[in-house]
């Protein structure tokens, strides 16, 4: 057989498998697999059924699933590599401008000009681009109480979906305690350690970032609030408190804003955050 | 007079300190990229490797990456060993410590009175001599015991952590996971909360619920609850049950001071433990540490991830630990960028922890934004159990849904037990065989039922 009858035949297999192929995704039209993706429960015989039910509506954990062996069923395995998958793809959306412009945030940009700097270069998401430092400089909402930050952090999932609420929760809560809350604004591929440099350009007393956990398989959509009473040169991690896992199953953004806003209240009062902060409530 | 300099391939490579032949001579990983550290080329790698390969023992304890004068860490690790170990190896090169722990006239007692006399920089840089298949053998040969309420690090025997955070702390969700996770053999080593919220109430609430748990089922396991360590002295100080206590360790005073801990906090936990924890001992402490904290907090000193990685276990050691975990792969890809580099750093943690003397646990773990997955993870697994890991996580079906990584479930637990063989640890076997879960070391139908505890 020369080479072109082999080509010849190869091109005629093609063809003829992509007609049968066609001819079975028509036929098979309504047999599309629609795959759960609920925890099953996979316990076999197991002592208490309800049980098993009751628990896994409590906890979003992956319990009650059962096994084969010492491993995970079919399905359920399949369906944590379907989330791994999700939240890999998840970690590269970005934030659209059309939300931003909803939530009239002005965005500012770090110096990490491109996901792989950002995921790969810690400063560079620490740092604000010189264009933000001045217009930070020359716009920035100056000397009040409080900074609210919202950041894309490692997902923008997180943002669109808890931010639309959180956000007027938040200045509402803190309105009403008569502390002045700075215009809010957005950073792009910002770490939280960028609150820093914006606490001392709009010198405000505290500083809080709503920003984009890393996406979990459970959710993509958890957000934390960092906040620290005036960070200086010397500031370390233990002089922030964190509040995290903001998401619909976890601290809904409704209840963060409230809870936020009195906790931004103590710290203002006690003039500090972090491990002090939690010491000095104690 | 210190030999800094080389000709490798044609190629004359010269380093200006010990710090930076440590440095450069690491495995690839791009966290030191990051700090600009790591070699710039294969060669150059080789080239450190060489010179570090030449370098005497003493030439490392003179040149400690970061000084005794400014660092509490260099400090305890240089007070805290052996003048007279030291002495008898300080003419060894980094080369002839190798081949002597690889030697099979040298066992698992002359490795730990080697250990005595090791600074962690010196067992840093004979890591950096090792493969894969170095780090397994020499790690088998060191397994070190420790006693809280359990004995773990029995030979034959593997420990797990039932770890069963709620991404929003609701006890119930937690109980069900604690129930799920024992049903499968996980919390030998410890059931070992991660709080959502650290305030003192919420740690003494999950203390309490886990203490009263395991007392009324006579579990034999401690409790934990991983917040700050302050916070858990807070607690105990108002009487909260307490078995275990938890903090997370860098290889840096700076690192530590981001922590918010100091020698002098980890001294006064560790004397509260003795006096107001629930359990016999005499080992009390869970430690926690992971290469790319420090580089993470800005607070590694241009040091390499995997030296400082093996200050902090020369700090931990100090508090005889009863369980060490070194969690790779947490952080995310600026650290440990892929699953090639998360499996190197897991070989390397354990062989440097034992080196130590301690009793070692492994966490291979990976976030969702790191070039890792399921098989990596599970590659690490088994190939640390083979070298001797004393426990691992365990996490709902490898899910953590409070912390958003993934680490070892209570499926994969069982599961590097069936492989290798192992049982867990003895107390906790006759308690798993007295609950229908277990039978010669297998699990039985009934286990995996969360409901069996109704």
């Amino acid at each position: 057989m020369d080479f072109q009858e082999i080509v010849q035949r190869v091109v005629e297999e093609v063809k003829k498998n992509m007609n049968s192929l066609k001819t079975e995704t028509d036929q098979n039209k309504e047999e599309i697999i629609y795959f759960p993706e609920e925890r099953i429960e996979g316990v076999e015989k197991p002592h208490n059924a309800a049980s098993i039910e009751w628990a896994q509506s409590i906890t979003p954990a992956r319990i009650g699933i059962g096994r084969t062996g010492t491993r995970m069923l079919t399905t359920s395995y399949l369906q944590f590599l379907i989330d791994h998958a999700a939240a890999q793809d998840a970690v590269l959306k970005d934030v659209s401008d059309d939300f931003l412009q909803h939530m009239d945030l002005h965005k500012l940009e770090t110096k990490a000009s491109d996901m792989k700097t950002y995921l790969m270069d810690l400063d560079a998401g620490r740092k604000l681009s010189d264009e933000s430092i001045k217009y930070l400089e020359k716009s920035g909402d100056k000397g009040k109480n409080v900074q609210i930050i919202v950041c894309d952090g490692l997902s923008s999932s997180a943002v669109e979906a808890n931010v639309v609420d959180l956000l007027p929760a938040l200045i509402q809560g803190l309105k009403l305690k008569n502390i002045s809350v700075a215009k809010p604004f957005f950073i792009k591929r910002g770490r939280v350690w960028v609150q820093d440099e914006v606490a001392a350009l709009v010198n405000c007393d505290l500083v809080i970032s709503l920003i984009g956990e890393r996406p979990g398989l459970n959710t993509d959509e958890s957000l934390s609030a960092y906040m620290i009473y005036r960070p200086t040169e010397k500031t370390v991690e233990a002089d922030r408190t964190v509040i995290s896992n903001i998401h619909k199953d976890g601290l809904t953004s409704v209840e963060a804003g409230a809870y936020l806003s009195d906790l931004i209240e103590q710290m203002l009062l006690a003039k500090c955050s972090g491990v002090t902060f939690a010491q000095q409530r104690s | 007079m210190m030999k800094l300099s080389c000709v490798v391939k044609g190629t004359h490579y010269t380093f200006s300190s010990v710090r930076e032949v440590l440095a450069k001579a690491s495995e690839a990983k791009s966290g030191d990229v990051m700090a600009r550290v790591a070699a710039e080329s294969s060669l150059e790698r080789m080239a450190a490797k060489v010179v570090l390969s030449e370098m005497k023992l003493e030439e490392i304890y003179e040149n400690p990456v970061i000084p005794y004068e400014i660092d509490e860490v260099t400090r305890l690790i240089y007070d805290d060993i052996s003048d007279t170990i030291y002495k008898d190896i300080k003419s060894w090169t980094v080369g002839e410590l190798r081949n002597y722990i690889l030697s099979s006239d040298t066992g698992t007692d002359q490795l730990l009175k080697l250990s005595r006399g090791l600074t962690s920089e010196m067992i840093s840089a004979v890591a950096k001599l090792m493969s894969s298949i170095d780090l397994v053998l020499a790690s088998q040969k060191m397994k070190y015991q420790a006693h809280c309420n359990t004995t773990i690090g029995e030979p034959g025997r593997l420990a797990f952590r039932c770890q069963p955070n709620h991404p929003n702390d609701v006890p119930e969700g937690i109980l069900y996971s604690i129930k799920e996770g024992l049903s499968y053999g996980a919390g030998d080593a410890v059931i070992g909360i991660n709080p959502n919220v650290d305030t003192i109430e919420s740690v003494k609430k999950l203390l309490t619920l886990s203490h009263e748990f395991i007392e009324k089922w006579q579990i034999p396991t401690q409790n934990c609850v991983l917040a700050h360590i302050t916070t858990q002295m807070e607690a105990l100080k108002q009487g909260a049950p307490i078995a275990l206590m938890f903090q997370s360790l860098a290889g840096t005073q700076k690192g530590n001071e981001a922590f918010g801990i100091s020698k002098k906090i980890l001294d006064e936990g560790y004397e509260m433990m003795a006096r107001y924890g629930t359990s016999a001992g005499p080992n009390f402490m869970y430690f926690e540490t992971g290469q790319g904290s420090e580089v993470s907090l800005n607070a590694d000193f241009g040091v390499d991830m995997q030296t400082l990685e093996s200050r902090s276990y020369g700090f931990a050691r100090h508090w005889k630990p009863f369980m060490v975990n070194t969690v790779s792969g947490f952080i995310g890809p600026e650290t440990l960028y892929d699953g090639r580099q998360l499996i190197r750093a897991d070989l390397e943690d354990g062989f440097m922890g034992k080196l130590h003397g301690l009793p070692m646990g492994i966490a291979p773990t990976y976030t969702n934004h790191m070039d890792a997955d399921q098989n990596d993870q599970e590659v690490a697994g088994i190939i640390t159990a083979v070298a001797g890991a004393n426990f691992y996580m365990g996490v709902p079906g490898g899910d953590d849904v409070m912390l958003n990584y993934q680490d070892t479930s209570y499926h994969d637990d069982a599961s590097l037990r069936e492989i290798l063989g192992l049982r867990p640890l003895r107390e906790f076997e006759k308690w798993m065989e007295n609950m229908g879960l277990m039978e010669n070391g297998k699990l039985t139908k009934r286990a995996g039922d969360l409901s069996i505890f109704d």
